[in-house]
This record gives structure tokens, sequence and C-alpha cells, in this order.
């Protein structure tokens, strides 16, 4: 991402020593009080001591106090650099307590043996669970669904790019068609589950069971086999995140430089090449960026597969989201379901990389 | 309608009625139907599943077992699925235990949702200032650096939080608190908030608070008086979209709450999974559950394009 102009004034300020020190005192100061409080609650989740805590809200506590002080001392010792430093700070801070913590606290639950419904607590499970998923192949069966899942995007893409084209047009009532394009992605997942899923593609009464009986399919059963099962989802998440890359695209469009556009039509080039020619390439950076966040999103899909198929049939519409979340909510497995979203992660962040890589060069004027 | 905006692309021919001229226009009204039919085939596709879910609210079991479509014309409209709801002009006056129950969930997504994205939009527009006028160095970080490490946790699989946050949230007593889905969902939105405001304050030249600066104003004086006004359209697309992204969220509240905070897209899948309900009633909970960001998307239709065209265009 190009940098803007930063501002480069340094406002004077004289800081006596004596706030720089209480600024100081108030950032250590309530560093050794969270501590001590944490070390308090460890011995006592260790078993030596028993000081009555009933949770972990007073380290909480402490912690917050800790990055309140953090932010207050950097303005006491530093006076106005302080202050630009706060834009960041409560941010970073914010993320980095919500985050890594629980991502650390992810990856010790991830090597231990933990059933919330048995009676025992965590146990270190070493490369145990790592074992069980090499043989897993139900969570194979989902990693392979949402390669397809993802492969999908090109299509939704096209379909994306079609949409922008048409709203770039000169059109009446141009408004009217933007809102309805967009319409389906303001709608709850959840509720699209239903209203479409178990309504609408109901196999005896819903409209588009019987208008596709009356195309002389005669038994319009969408989720019978696993493909037609994996594409009709498909094709329900397309329809809820199309308008997303649409307006991306259509941004893209409307930024185009009419100028080449038009010298183009001079030079005699039909429409056809004009668009092959001139629009696409100057479309590809906008593309691929609508392209990557998108399939972000793709790789979070589970919602609707919770909610309609629960992942049938057999595994062939489940994601790794909700082939997990079923993994705990009905079997209670935390220890296991987390080393597989971790897995999951490692995964993404190694295609992502790699994609993005791939893609750089095409992508020069946004990295 | 004159054929506006046709565009002159035969300048020799152009004699009202000659051969090259007809043969234009033909083609020039069949590219308009091509166009008009495809836009209109579009916007019926994006528009009849709300339609059909408006209407089945106010049908009775025949009408659903007969496909009727058109109310007054295919069939009676009757206020069947709001009356279960206790939602209907009969019983919009008398007590009802499934309407309380409903207007808890409903109040429950309002102050969650409402209230992360506002965190997000103020945690989020003070970072996107931040990164876009100041130079930082956080040991061997730079803004870029920092920039990456926010938009990047965009990519954070719900699930690869949700049981650490679990186990991490029964330890804090958050569990089925409204304050613990807050802060989980304005972290989630954060990313996209902070994507969308740092945009937006690149957009916005510095010379403009350079001279409040150099006139004795502190930053956080010139980034509340001058850059807020100006920023506010760029917040309110931030703010919406968050709103759009938590309103819906499902997997993280039906892992997170249980009684006291459940979220209405959880009250919907909870309605969805059991056998006997009938159609009229869940279509009836899946369009109040809808209807606020309908018209959200309606009204604010022009915020949520700019938000979501952010980074698109340099």
């Amino acid at each position: 991402m190009s940098q803007a102009d930063l501002i480069h004034i340094v406002q004077p300020d004289d800081i006596t020593e004596r706030r720089k020190r209480i600024g100081r005192l108030l950032i250590r100061g309530s560093f050794a009080l969270l501590v001590v409080v944490v070390g308090l609650q460890l011995l006592q989740a260790l078993g030596y001591i028993d000081l009555g805590f009933e949770n972990w809200q007073p380290a909480m506590f402490t912690w917050i106090f800790w990055c309140v002080s953090l932010c207050v001392g950097q303005v006491l010792i530093r006076g106005e650099q302080g202050k630009r430093i706060l834009f960041v700070l409560p941010s970073a801070l914010f993320v980095i307590s919500l985050t890594i913590i629980p991502l650390l606290l992810g990856v010790a639950i991830a090597f231990s043996d933990w059933n919330l419904s048995s009676p025992g607590g965590p146990s270190f499970a070493g490369l145990g669970n790592i074992e069980r998923m090499l043989s897993d192949a139900f969570y194979w069966n989902a990693l392979t669904n949402m390669v397809w899942y993802t492969l999908a995007v090109i299509v939704e893409y096209a379909i994306a790019f079609g949409l922008a084209m048409l709203l770039s047009l000169q059109i009446r009532a141009r408004r009217f068609f933007r809102v309805a394009f967009l319409l389906p992605l303001m709608l709850s997942p959840v509720a699209v589950s239903w209203m479409i899923g178990k309504s609408m593609l109901e196999f005896r009464f819903g409209p588009i069971s019987q208008l596709a009986r009356a195309l002389g399919w005669e038994d319009p059963a969408f989720f019978a086999t696993p493909e037609l099962a994996r594409i009709t989802m498909g094709v329900l998440d397309a329809w809820i995140f199309i308008p997303f890359m649409m307006i991306m695209l259509l941004a893209g469009l409307q930024a185009l430089p009419t100028e080449v556009i038009e010298a183009a039509r001079v030079d005699g080039a039909s429409a056809w090449q004009t668009f092959r020619k001139v629009i696409f390439p100057l479309m590809i950076p906008v593309s691929l960026t609508a392209i990557i966040v998108r399939i972000i999103f793709k790789l979070k899909l589970a919602d609707i597969v919770i909610n309609i198929t629960a992942g049938g049939p057999g595994g062939s519409t489940d994601t790794v989201t909700s082939f997990i979340f079923r993994e705990y909510r009905d079997r209670s497995n935390v220890g296991y379901g987390t080393l597989l979203a971790i897995f999951y992660l490692v995964i993404i962040i190694i295609g992502l990389t790699l994609l993005i890589r791939g893609l750089g060069r095409w992508m020069r004027p946004y990295t | 309608m004159t054929a506006q905006g046709m565009p002159q692309r035969n300048p020799g021919a152009i004699f009202r009625g000659s051969d090259d001229d007809l043969t234009y226009r033909a083609r020039w009204y069949t590219s308009r139907v091509v166009i008009y039919g495809l836009l209109i085939g579009w916007a019926v596709v994006c528009i009849f599943p709300i339609f059909w879910t408006i209407t089945t609210s106010f049908k009775q079991a025949p009408d659903v077992m007969q496909s009727n479509l058109i109310p007054f014309l295919d069939f009676e409209p009757a206020w069947l699925g709001w009356r279960s709801l206790g939602l209907s002009p009969e019983t919009i006056g008398a007590d009802s235990t499934v309407r309380d129950q409903f207007l808890a969930r409903f109040t429950n997504s309002a102050i969650v949702s409402v209230s992360a994205s506002a965190l997000a939009v103020f945690l989020g527009s003070l970072t996107g200032y931040g990164l876009s006028r100041f130079g930082y160095q956080f040991g061997p970080l730079r803004n870029a650096d920092i920039g990456f490490f926010f938009i990047s946790q965009l990519i954070l699989p719900p699930v690869v939080l949700a049981l650490p946050f679990l186990v991490f949230y029964s330890e804090l007593a958050l569990l089925d608190t409204h304050i613990g889905l807050i802060l989980l969902y304005t972290l989630t939105v954060m990313p996209i908030v902070i994507w969308i405001m740092r945009d937006q304050f690149m957009s916005i030249p510095s010379e403009l608070e350079e001279a409040a600066l150099v006139d004795g104003q502190g930053v956080w004086g010139a980034f509340a008086r001058i850059i807020m006004p100006i920023a506010l359209p760029g917040m309110i697309a931030a703010f919406v979209i968050a709103l759009v992204l938590t309103w819906n969220e499902y997997f993280f509240a039906a892992l997170l709450t249980s009684t006291d905070t459940i979220t209405l897209p959880v009250m919907v899948a909870s309605q969805t999974g059991s056998q006997g309900i009938s159609w009229w009633t869940m279509a009836a909970i899946s369009f109040a559950a809808i209807l606020p960001l309908i018209v959200v998307g309606i009204l604010l239709e022009r915020f949520i394009v700019r938000g979501m065209s952010a980074g698109a265009v340099k």
C-alpha cells in the first residue's frame, strides 16, 4: 500500500522530569501489580495455595489497568509525541490481548486430549491429535470440499464482472438496480438458509423445485447426490456474496480512464475488442484484490452449511468450519477440534502467501 | 423514448430513414432489450426470495401446499405467521411469551452489533488516522508492517478463535455476556474498519492539519475538529459494513451464548432445526430478522458502496 504524505511537524513540548518520573512509575507499578496478581492466580491454579479466586477476572482487570497505564504513561512521558502514539496503541493492545493470548491458549489446547463431556480435565496428548487428524477421512474430505468451494470463486467473479459491466452502462433506474443487486449481501445467512435452502428448494412445494419440474426435471432433489448438493451450496453462497465482488469491480470500472476507452473506439475497435484488450487488462489489479478478499471470506463459509445440510449427504457439503463446529457441538472434543482449526489456519496462511506472492507482479499498483 | 444516449458511431450516414440508420437503430434497440432483460432478470433473482418470505408469512397451510404466490390474487393473506409471534393486530395488545422472547433476542442483537460496530469504528478510525499520518516504529515494525498486522487479522477463520475463546471466556466469566460478545465482534470487524478508514484518511490531504498544528493546536484537537468532519462519510460507511457483519454473525454467537444473550441468528437457526415448525412462523421470524438490514441497505446503499470500494481503486 502506498504511503500517504506523513506529517513531520515536531511540536515543542517541555516535560518536567517529575512528570516523566510519574509516567514511568505508573507503567512499572501497574506492571508489577499485574505480575503479582497473575502469579498468585497461577499458584492457585497449580494447586499450591488457595486464595479463593473464582475465576481469572482479577488478572483480567489488572491486565486492563496495565494497558490503560501504558497509554496514559506515553502521554506523561512523551507529551505530544505520546499523543501520536495513542492513535495506534489502544487498537494494538486490544488486538494483541484478544488474538495472541487466545491463539497461544489454542496451541496449548491443540496438543491436549480434552473432551468437555468426560469427567477428567485436559491431559497432554503430545502428537496424538496429529496422528488422529492424519487418519481422519472426514477432515480431509472437508479440506477437499474447500478446494472446490474456493475454485467456484472464479465463476462468481465472472458473473460479478458481468453485472458490474451492466451497472456501469448508461441505464435508467440505476440506483434501483444497484440496491436490488446489493440486497442479498445484507441478509443474514442463517435466514437465507431457511428462506432458500429449506423452503424455496423444498421438494414438494418450493417454488424453485416447481420451476425445475415445469422445465422438465422430474425429480428436483437439490441435495440428493453429493455433487449436486455441493453445487447447490456453492450457488447459494455465490448468491449471497456476488454483490460484494460486484461493488468492488464496479468501483474499478468507474475509475477507468475514459480517454483510453474512447481512443480504442475511435481506432475502430469492436466492443469485444475494447473489452478484451483495454478494459480487462486495466481491471486486473482490482479483480485480483476482489478475488483474494472473496477467497478469504469463502474460507470462512459455514453458516449456511451448518443450517441447511449439516455437512450432508455423507460429508459432501462439509466445510472445515462446519466440520469442526459439529466436532465440538456433538462430541465436545475441544482439544482435537482446536488442532484441526490451527492446522487449517496454517494451510490458509501458506496458501494465501503463495497466492499473493504469485499474483504480486500483476497487482503492482496495490502492493 | 427517444434514442437518448445513443452513440453516433457512423457519422457518414445519419440521414433519417437511410438503410444504415435503420439497421443501426435495430441493433441499438436489441442491445437495450438484452441489457434490460439481464438487469431485470438478475433483480428478480435477488428480490424474489425476500418477496417469497414476506408473502409466506401471510399464508395458511393450503396456500403453502398449493404454492400460491401472489397475495390477494392467488390467496387471501392471513396473519397466521405473525400471530404465532404475537405481532399480529389482534395479539399485539395481549401478553405473549413468544413475543417477549423474540424481542429479547432482537434487543440482544441490536445491543451487540451496534456497540461492537461503534467500538470498532472508534478504535479503527484512530488507528487508520495514525497510520496514514505519523511515522511509527515499534521495534523493527514500521507503518506498513503495523498496518499489515491489523489487516492480516482478516484471514483468521472464526473457527480458529472459537474454541480457545470458549475456554478463555469461561475462565474470565465472560461466556453468555453482552460485553464478551461485543469484544469478540469488535475484534472480527476491526481489520475491515481499519482498511476502510486508512483509505479514507489517505485521500484527505495532510496540509489541512499541518496548518492547524503550526497554529499551535494539539494532534487530538486537529483530528477532532478538522479531520473527523471530513472523514465522517467514511466512518458511516465503515460503521454500516461492520453492522451488517455483526448483525448477521452466527458462528460465535452459537458457541458463546446460551440463555441470556442469544442473538437473532441463533434463534432463527434453532427454529430451523426443529421439525414441526410451520412455514408461516419461520417466514415471519426470518423476515423480522432480515428487515432491519434491508432498511439499512435501501437507505444507506451509497455508504455501503463507498465502504466496499475502499482499497479497490487508487
